[in-house]
């Protein structure tokens, strides 16, 4: 059993793991904003780190993790729909290429101000977990204490957004309002008010997801420490479908297992290679997305 | 009761509606006529709050709706089943009424319950996909749904539409009995003149825009011009 544990692949799952999760939060949250304005956030990494910043490095340095990171995550509620509000709202019915333009625009400026605030220079977040393997038998395990976390808490989280849109009326009209914008108004959903909150929950899942990233001793918060993280987030995103929130998550824990084994077996520097690849064929293949599925009319 | 004031719309340069004014009184249905263009649609959307009319007014009773969103005139217990129906295909048969029910009070399972008594096929189907419903049974859910909130308006637009004749029969005896049962206020949108003015008290004819006929659903249906030009209903 310990030998099978700190087997070669039993390590490349454990860790491809590991950074699936981050992936699969990153698409959630795409997702999240896809499915109810038919944007792609490519802000959404920077929005993320932004919030971190707000929970990690305006409060003292001695501030308890789960202080900040709750303070981030209500950082990240109030970008999000912020964000709608003044930006976003402007942009509705206006051609395809405004929103993209806007939200590189604010990737870029969100980056440039955060770099401005607090430098370039990366900073270790006081990590509650040891990212050091455990040890079975004296051989490592690929798992570490920090990389349960990780996975834990990016579980509870999909978890809740997923209880959120299934079994609460909040969610009912999240959904109805995505769907079928005119009729929710005709039954009084304040449809303008769920893009909002659309908004708020996106980017509150991406600021979860950035303190997970920057928590890890090797990264540390950086302005542009979610680019890399966003574009296999992305990726697995549009691999899963844009539409389908369960899609995204699990491509997203595909991509990360997949990226593990390439790099092990293959090379690390192919991982990017294997990335496009796959987005490549997906995309011919699945252009909507492989789990995206219509309703099938039975009369 | 719904009261229409001298309500004009225009699309642009295009005049939609024209000092439209009629009343439909509590516990009657008013059908409203006229051929395809002639401003149905767009009278039900503007009472609704989804179109914004160039001047004039809708009240409900003693309450203005003109200016006010959708979302708070629904709130006000008009109800506007859509043309087309506007059942969202992918949730389920009970997620459509759980949504409608939404802006009401009181017990969702029992006013779920209600609502299957009433269209028992819906019961039978609650767990399925909209998506899966005929066109008949697609009618029974947008009914149910609007209903679920107790409305006291009910705006029906083309209900018969894609129906077969048998269906769309019992469908409009059913609008007719609610009416009569719950007290509501009905207007009827139709391009069907005949099955509409079966059961219509009232019936107003629209011709691009303009009222060309206000009265008693027995008087239109026996107008010979009327029938003959605006409705096209040859015997």
């Amino acid at each position: 059993m310990d030998a099978f544990l700190t087997s070669r692949n039993v390590s490349d799952v454990l860790g491809g793991l590991a950074s699936g999760v981050i992936y699969a939060l990153v698409a959630l949250s795409l997702v999240l904003i896809w499915r109810s304005t038919r944007m792609l956030n490519f802000a959404q990494g920077a929005m993320a780190v932004f919030a971190t910043y707000i929970g990690f490095a305006i409060l003292a340095p001695s501030t308890n993790y789960w202080v900040s990171m709750a303070v981030a995550i209500v950082a990240g509620l109030v970008l999000g729909g912020a964000t709608e509000r003044v930006l976003v709202r402007r942009l509705y019915g206006k051609p395809e290429i405004n929103p993209i333009v806007a939200m590189v625009g604010l990737l870029l400026v969100l980056e440039s101000v955060a770099a401005a605030i607090w430098s370039t220079s990366s900073r270790p977040l006081a990590t509650p977990f040891s990212i050091v393997d455990w040890q079975l038998n004296h051989k490592p395990m690929a798992l570490s204490p920090f990389a349960v976390y990780e996975i834990v808490t990016s579980l509870v989280v999909m978890a809740i957004v997923a209880a959120l849109f299934q079994y609460t009326k909040l969610g009912l009209q999240l959904r109805a309002a995505a769907l079928a914008p005119e009729v929710s108004r005709l039954l009084g959903v304040r449809v303008s008010r769920m893009l909002t909150i659309g908004w708020m929950l996106s980017t509150a899942v991406g600021a979860v997801t950035a303190v997970l990233v920057a928590s890890n001793f090797f990264t540390g918060l950086t302005p542009s420490g979610m680019d890399g993280v966003f574009a296999f987030g992305f990726i697995a995103a549009a691999i899963g479908g844009l539409d389908s929130p369960v899609g995204a998550m699990v491509s997203g824990l595909a991509l990360g297992v997949v990226f593990q084994f390439v790099g092990d077996y293959v090379n690390s520097n192919a991982i990017i290679l294997v990335a496009l690849g796959m987005l490549i064929v997906s995309l011919m293949v699945r252009p909507s997305g492989v789990f995206t599925r219509s309703a099938q009319r039975r009369v | 009761m719904i009261v229409v004031d001298d309500l004009s719309v225009s699309y642009g340069a295009v005049r939609a509606l024209q000092s439209v004014s009629f009343e439909a009184p509590s516990g009657e249905i008013t059908a409203v006529l006229g051929a395809n263009g002639a401003g149905k649609t767009t009278l039900l959307r503007t009472i609704s709050g989804l179109v914004a009319p160039l001047s004039g007014t809708v009240r409900k009773d003693d309450e203005v709706l003109t200016g006010r969103k959708t979302e708070d005139i629904v709130r006000l217990g008009v109800a506007h089943v859509p043309e087309g129906r506007g059942v969202i295909a992918e949730f389920t048969v009970e997620e459509n009424l759980r949504l409608g029910f939404m802006i009401a009070q009181g017990s969702l399972p029992d006013a779920l319950a209600e609502q299957y008594e009433m269209f028992p096929v819906l019961g039978e189907r609650r767990r399925q996909a909209a998506a899966t419903l005929s066109g008949g049974e697609r009618q029974m859910l947008a009914m149910a749904r609007a209903l679920i909130a107790r409305p006291s308006v009910l705006l029906l637009d083309e209900p018969s539409l894609g129906l077969a004749p048998l269906v769309t029969a019992q469908l409009m005896q059913q609008i007719r009995d609610l009416c009569a049962k719950e007290s509501l206020t009905v207007v009827l949108v139709e391009q069907n003149a005949s099955s509409a003015l079966r059961i219509a008290q009232r019936a107003v004819v629209l011709r691009v825009g303009v009222v060309v006929a206000n009265d008693s659903a027995v008087a239109v249906r026996d107008d010979e011009n009327l029938r003959q030009y605006y409705l096209g209903m040859v015997e």
